[in-house]
């Protein structure tokens, strides 16, 4: 139960002289470190922090937690996001010593288990990707896309070509155009039809010589499968260029299809969602890619082999091809490991059952809501769907129908869904139930919204009611930011 | 199946109010020739009693720095975590939640958010902080790409020699695709030599990329290479030890512009490289053009004080192709453990094992320079990692004589440094104990 004293700042519970922790006295001869350092090495005092004791730390970091909304706690539809059931088994075994107290420098022959974990996870994602050859390294989803991109770029330097464009639908994530510019590419945008698929006629008019990358997300950001994926890889093949999949909705085709039998050239996953990596208010995630063999020799190194001979695991830095580093040390091993553990919790039936029951329960969820909003795209989805807003805002006159629904939908006690993206349907709100839900969840969400969508305006304006606060200022924050806390001036 | 809810039943049901009479028809958007008509080609599913077992199995061929005195760093550091750092951020309402795009149900991660920022603030001595990055790596090379922004000088960077080697690998594989020069200063005697700084910085360098305390430990002059960079237009960008910052100045207070860091010796195990803590901080002046997640603080529609995502406009979900970088989320978890860590160790505590890092680190140096086969590299001017020469020229053999006796001794240099093939770097912790250190001592001594 939330102590509701005791959300202060923790600057403002500081009381000089007070200290969390009891330091060893040292067990070597104390030496002045003056005589070690250069004149204004040393700072002149301790760095200004807060002086509590273990016991304020732990209410204070207690109860901020109880302000959060979590999986454990409530359902979570964020579409676009999978917010899952993250397995607590997975959490043990992850904090096993020999998984997470182990330094990233140690010989190969002291972290054999560990290579072999990796190694087993390269072989089951390139399994379930039909792309075979797979670079851990990418710390999250935006970074496996860069990392993708930055891979085709050195695929067209090695062969002599020089090209130019990478192109993706509107309903892209944001990520995508931002990767490329990062990768050094010039974006531009491919328009979707009004059935949510992207629009070949003009994808056919931008595709030319300078043509480097198109990337797609299969199943979309608007829950459906782009049926004509094999059609638009075969034109951008012909013109040379590449497929890079956007691997976000993976969870949706587990088992049923792969990437690289529609295809694709590269793709990452995401184990934060599709395999139930908690997501930790914001991150760690990881952005595993998997590529073609022929590309597979520019992955990021080093990459997990295994020695024959020997019957070892070794960190393999003899890649001469490739693009170099994109991230210190080996890659988000912590969030790889309960990927691994999760896939071998579940084995081939149970990753399509997952696919299986993401995709029932989306399509019962919107089996539920069509009947009072709209979904344009649509009676039927993948893992996740796009409703709009928009007739309920003309019918009741609010602004931000999408917003003030999903306001109001926090003083039922739901996590709201995506709103507002994609960018091409108006008033969106993308609902993503996943398979970790119960049907008694869903019936009783879709009888909240059924409910809320009567509620008379003026509720919803101004919703939350209940919550411990409503619809923060944001121009306000963004135009005098205040990003620190500063000491009171007396 | 563990975590699937539906029965047969509510299948049925289910499929019957959707109006398909198949969870196969549901998939009839994909084209037949394009689906899996196999079962997937990995391993069978196992219980959680077979999966402990299998994954305990896992574990146990690895050998933790628990059954071994680990001596290595350079970037990953095996510093004490106390337990309240596990015990709060192992709570299911952090680190089940997500980024918080509905501030109402959120406060908790944005307080921690704008108290790490704060931290970090206090800790470097910068005016701002985003809410973290992947890595110290990569928050090294986005700080290298805001800089260019900032300056709007595309062409050429400076890097010194002594900055991680796998930090400056990134820097590399990123600049290839952009046709960025990365001029690197060698840093052959230990340190920076601020001469070669100032003759290949001009008014074409966007930044220079140093670190403090540098790979070899050695503590580096920030003040004088900012000075330096500052006099020809460009930025000092510098990648600091936070641990480093309980005794050493503040590079704040020393001139820098934007300071990263690896966080993961704020309360975060090894982890076998990852995930860790990219911190970034800067001036006041470039807040908006730095990437990453940043919470501000406001007032609600009631004027109560809050928290909030802010600034935005900067990001790739606003600005897509023109955003300050394509990164879409924070270490959030990684960033909670730095904020408990740096709570509970107060500047007291902070201090204390700066000090004791410090301290440890010389006696080891000095204990093994006593041996004739032993040198120091560089001078004494490190803070917890030290380069040490075998004059023997045989750093392998003695590493693994160290392994098996259950010592990882140090890091052999020559994989990034070819006239460093003799040497190793020896890091300190605050958790090496005189003995410890002895038996290093002894086991490279025999």
């Amino acid at each position: 139960m939330r102590n509701t004293q005791a959300t202060n700042l923790i600057f403002e519970l500081s009381q000089p002289g007070r200290c969390g922790v009891c330091i060893a006295q040292s067990d070597v001869p104390q030496q002045d470190p003056a005589k070690w350092f250069p004149a204004g090495a040393l700072a002149a005092s301790a760095p200004p922090l807060p002086e509590l004791t273990e016991p304020d730390v732990v209410r204070h970091f207690t109860n901020l937690s109880t302000l959060n909304m979590s999986i454990d706690t409530h359902y979570y539809p964020l579409g676009s996001c999978t917010m899952k059931y993250n397995p607590k088994r997975n959490e043990r075994i992850a904090a096993f010593d020999g998984l997470a107290q182990i330094h990233p420098y140690q010989p190969d022959e002291t972290v054999q288990g560990m290579l072999q974990l990796l190694y087993g996870l390269q072989d089951m994602l390139a399994e379930i990707s039909g792309l075979p050859v797979v670079s851990l390294q990418p710390a999250a989803g935006a970074h496996g896309e860069l990392t993708a991109l930055m891979l085709a770029a050195a695929y067209y330097r090695d062969r002599g070509e020089k090209r130019t464009t990478v192109l993706a639908p509107d309903s892209a994530h944001g990520t995508n155009p931002a990767s490329a510019r990062m990768a050094g590419f010039d974006f531009v945008t491919i328009p979707s039809c009004s059935d949510g698929r992207v629009d070949v006629e003009k994808l056919k008019e931008q595709l030319n010589d300078q043509t480097a990358v198109f990337m797609i997300t299969n199943p979309s950001t608007l829950g459906l499968f782009d049926d004509q994926v094999q059609e638009i890889s075969d034109l951008v093949h012909e013109f040379g260029g590449l497929i890079y999949l956007d691997g976000a909705n993976m969870n949706a085709i587990l088992g049923i299809t792969r990437p690289g039998d529609f295809g694709a050239d590269m793709m990452h996953f995401n184990p934060h969602k599709t395999f139930s990596g908690p997501h930790g208010g914001g991150g760690p995630g990881a952005g595993p890619i998997c590529v073609t063999a022929e590309l597979g020799a520019y992955l990021p190194k080093p990459i997990v082999g295994f020695d024959d001979g020997s019957q070892t695991y070794f960190l393999d830095n003899d890649r001469p091809k490739s693009i170099g580093r994109v991230r210190s040390f080996f890659g988000n091993v912590g969030v790889l490991v309960r990927a691994y553990s999760y896939i071998l919790s579940h084995g081939p039936v149970g990753l399509k059952r997952i696919a299986e029951n993401a995709v029932l329960n989306a399509n019962y969820l919107l089996s539920q809501v069509k009947g009072f909003l709209d979904v344009p795209l649509g009676n039927r989805c993948m893992h996740e769907f796009v409703a709009s807003a928009e007739s309920i805002g003309k019918q009741n006159g609010l602004k931000q129908p999408a917003m003030d629904i999903a306001k109001r939908l926090l003083d039922y006690g739901y996590h709201p869904p995506t709103v507002y993206f994609p960018l091409t349907v108006h008033e969106a709100m993308m609902m993503e139930p996943t398979e970790t839900e119960s049907k008694q969840t869903l019936d009783a969400f879709a009888k909240t919204l059924e409910t809320i969508v009567q509620e008379s305006p003026e509720v919803l304006a101004t919703a939350p009611h209940s919550t411990i606060i409503s619809r923060p200022d944001e121009v306000q924050a963004a135009r005098k930011p205040i990003m620190k806390w500063t000491p009171k001036q007396d | 199946m563990p975590y699937v809810f539906n029965t047969d039943d509510e299948q049925a049901e289910m499929l019957a109010a959707i109006g398909a009479a198949s969870i196969d028809e549901l998939f009839n958007c994909i084209p037949q020739d394009m689906q899996l008509k196999r079962a997937l080609n990995i391993p069978a599913g196992l219980g959680e009693m077979e999966l402990t077992a299998h994954m305990q199995a896992l574990s146990v061929q690895n050998k933790s720095v628990n059954e071994q005195t680990c001596f290595l760093g350079g970037g990953s550091y095996d510093h004490f975590v106390p337990a309240v750092v596990d015990a709060l951020a192992s709570r299911g309402e952090f680190y089940t939640s997500y980024t918080p795009y509905q501030p109402e149900v959120s406060q908790g991660n944005l307080q921690v958010m704008f108290e790490y920022q704060t931290l970090i603030c206090q800790l470097t001595g910068m005016d701002v902080s985003n809410a973290s990055l992947y890595d110290g790596g990569t928050a090294a090379t986005e700080a290298m790409l805001m800089a260019m922004r900032i300056t709007r000088r595309n062409k050429k960077v400076v890097v010194a020699s002594s900055v991680h080697p796998e930090y400056r690998q990134i820097l590399k594989t990123y600049f290839a695709c952009i046709g960025t020069e990365m001029v690197v200063v060698d840093c052959g005697a230990g340190t920076t030599p601020v001469e070669a700084v100032a003759q290949v910085v001009d008014e074409e360098t966007a930044a220079v990329l140093i670190q403090n305390p540098n790979f070899f430990g050695n503590v580096e002059d920030m003040a004088t290479i900012s000075e330096i960079a500052h006099a020809q237009g460009a930025l000092l960008v510098c990648s600091v030890d936070p641990i480093s910052l309980g005794i050493l100045q503040r590079p704040g207070d020393a001139g820098v512009d934007i300071v990263v860091a690896e966080g993961q010796s704020l309360g975060t195990p090894l982890l076998y490289g990852g995930p860790y803590l990219g911190i970034m901080a800067c001036r006041e002046s470039f807040v908006r053009r730095l990437p990453g997640r940043i919470a501000g603080e406001t007032v609600d529609r009631n004027g109560k004080q809050c928290w909030v995502l802010t600034l935005q406009t900067r990001e790739q979900h606003i600005r897509r192709e023109n955003a300050t970088s394509n990164i879409c989320t924070n270490q959030g978890l990684f960033a909670l453990r730095a904020a408990i860590y740096l709570s509970v160790m107060g500047p007291q505590g902070m201090q204390d094992v700066a000090n004791l890092c410090t301290q440890k680190a010389h006696y080891a140096a000095q204990e093994l320079i006593q041996h004739d086969r032993f040198e120091l590299a560089f001078c004494d001017g490190f803070f917890k990692e030290f380069v040490v020469r075998d004059t023997q020229n045989d750093v392998q053999q003695l590493l693994q004589q160290a392994c098996k006796n259950n010592i990882l001794a140090g890091l052999p240099l020559g994989q990034w440094y070819d006239e460093l093939e003799d040497c190793m770097l020896i890091t300190l912790t605050e958790k090496r104990t005189k003995q410890e250190i002895d038996d290093l001592v002894n086991v490279l001594t025999q």
